[in-house]
């Protein structure tokens, strides 16, 4: 098992946000993390990351990280994108991809060239300010960012919000291409889309906790699950 | 009339390259650290302490090599042992730790060397007029200074701009959580640029020591400025410091230059004010209104444009 979470909790000040978070990924398995807005979903990989304070046990790999330094979780392979397209405004599309890197000794399996390649959209844009990308390039950025570090499971957070459709599309190719190349992936989403069409297994969650963990086809069955957890 | 402004000019340039040379680390360290370190100036200051005390020792230029590593150091241990510690208690607990910490180096500094100025001098390798221009000596000494600062802005440029580490501190000034994220110790990176930026202060404090007075009060004298630097240049932005710097450097040393007054520009339109009670602000010249220009320039900044002249922030 890659990643093993048990009973994590963690409070935005006195409000108790995750109240026991139950999960586990396999290697180079795609899992997604789907819910309504508000319901843990981002926090529980904040948790992971050691942004918001931890409790209970995460193991990656076997080893605890609860709690660690995020730097250092990130160096056990371990992979995040956030939500809110964290470029490095003021450097270059390159220099954004370089700082990707972890070690600057060892080859990765994702190379500069390789990414610059899949999106002509940020070749073009190379050398020029991150800043004046679009949203959808912004967010295969920061995704193309983070596989610079080789990470074994990335978890990414809600990469379609406020993209057009055909950039949905793209971001889900991406996602899809990640897959085959053997990384596992937590995929945080609040719509069905991507996550319905890419993943192994599905969590819901609710009201801080796990509400249904399955496949996707499982949860398309049950339609009670859907009525009181996803749609609105 | 022309003499004067060849020679201010270069002072005014001088003493706006030592502004930066101080200014740069303070504007790096509010952006990363989100605080505003009151005891920037104190590091100055131990630099032209240090740079005296190691310069009796050995000599001066050994001094302006040790002197700044020393002061880094100190600065890096401070963050690392001190600001790191106290900043889980917010941005107001990290305020007061840095305003105790300069009234603590100037104690310390007091006790050590004396509230008298020291007698750091000019090297004698350097102590000779580098031109003479119309009738003035211009002192070699001061062509040093200028070279150094100089030279450590290209080199500050060239490390930020164009090194893996430099583009991690400019990464971090904005996002300091995804570099994080990205696997770079976020820490270690503070306490690096917290360092630097002190002993870059170090720097200033030891090539401006025997220019200036060596004196206890001169981190009392200098920060006041220095503020007035970073925050019309604008929080946390580097070329913002750097424009600052010259601008303040330049204002301050033109007005001192300056005879004129206000009756010396329309008195002659109006002799009858000369008599009545405007007479001392219509006679003030403007050399002795010199020391408040660089605050009144802050308090025009602030109403008229607050984030700075080249500024991004809204705080």
């Amino acid at each position: 098992m890659m990643l093993e979470v048990a009973d994590l909790h963690a409070y935005y000040g006195k409000s108790h946000i995750l109240q026991g978070v139950d999960m586990h990924i396999d290697a180079g398995e795609v899992v997604s993390l789907l819910g309504r807005n508000g319901v843990g979903r981002s926090t529980t990989v904040k948790a992971i990351m050691g942004e918001v304070p931890p409790q209970g046990s995460i193991k990656f790999k076997g080893s605890d990280i609860a709690g660690l330094p995020s730097y250092r979780i990130a160096h056990l392979g371990l992979g995040y994108v956030p939500e809110h397209r964290d470029i490095f405004p003021g450097l270059t599309v390159r220099q954004n991809l370089m700082l990707g890197i972890k070690d600057t000794r060892r080859a990765g399996k994702w190379r500069l060239e390789d990414m610059l390649a899949m999106f002509p959209n940020l070749a073009a844009r190379a050398d020029t300010s991150a800043g004046v990308l679009s949203g959808g390039e912004k967010q295969m950025l920061t995704i193309c960012r983070t596989l610079m570090g080789d990470p074994e499971l990335i978890m990414i957070d809600e990469p379609t919000e406020g993209l057009a459709p055909l950039i949905v599309q793209q971001v889900g190719d991406l996602i899809a291409e990640i897959a085959r190349r053997g990384v596992a992936i937590l995929l945080v989403e609040q719509k069905l889309s991507i996550a319905m069409r890419i993943s192994h297994r599905v969590y819901v969650m609710g009201h801080g906790r796990i509400a249904f963990e399955g496949t996707p086809a499982e949860l398309r069955d049950n339609e009670a699950v859907r009525k009181e957890w996803l749609e609105v | 009339m022309l003499e004067l402004i060849v020679i201010s000019t270069l002072n005014g340039v001088l003493f706006g390259m030592l502004l930066f040379l101080m200014a740069s680390g303070l504007t790096v360290i509010f952006s990363m650290l989100g605080v505003l370190n009151f005891a920037h100036a104190s590091f100055y200051m131990l630099g032209a302490f240090f740079g005296f005390q190691i310069s009796r020792w050995l000599g001066f230029w050994p001094a302006l090599l040790i002197a700044p590593l020393l002061a880094g150091a100190i600065g890096a241990g401070v963050e690392r042992y001190g600001l790191r510690r106290v900043h889980r208690n917010g941005h107001v607990a990290e305020l007061l730790f840095t305003f105790g910490l300069a009234f603590v180096i100037e104690e310390v500094v007091q006790i050590i060397w004396g509230k008298s100025p020291v007698d750091f001098r000019v090297p004698a390798l350097l102590d000779f007029p580098a031109f003479t221009i119309f009738s003035t000596n211009y002192p070699a000494y001061k062509m040093f200074m200028l070279l150094v600062s100089i030279a450590i802005f290209i080199g500050l440029l060239i490390v930020l701009k164009k090194t893996r580490i430099g583009l991690i501190v400019q990464a971090a000034l904005t996002h300091p959580h995804m570099v994080g994220h990205l696997g770079h110790n976020v820490g270690r990176i503070f306490m690096l640029v917290f360092g630097v930026g002190t002993a870059l202060a170090a720097v200033a404090g030891v090539i401006a020591g025997p220019a200036l007075v060596t004196q206890s009060n001169m981190a009392g004298l200098l920060g006041p400025i220095l503020f007035v630097v970073v925050v019309v240049g604008g929080l946390g932005s580097l070329p913002g410091a750097f424009v600052a710097s010259l601008l303040i450097g330049l204002v301050q040393t033109f007005a001192v230059s300056m005879n004129g007054s206000l009756s010396g520009a329309f008195g002659p339109l109006s002799p009858a004010y000369a008599s009545t009670w405007l007479a001392d602000i219509w006679g003030v010249t403007v050399a002795q209104i010199a020391p408040i220009m660089p605050y009144v320039l802050l308090v025009l900044i602030l109403i008229l444009r607050p984030m700075g002249l080249l500024g991004t922030r809204d705080t």
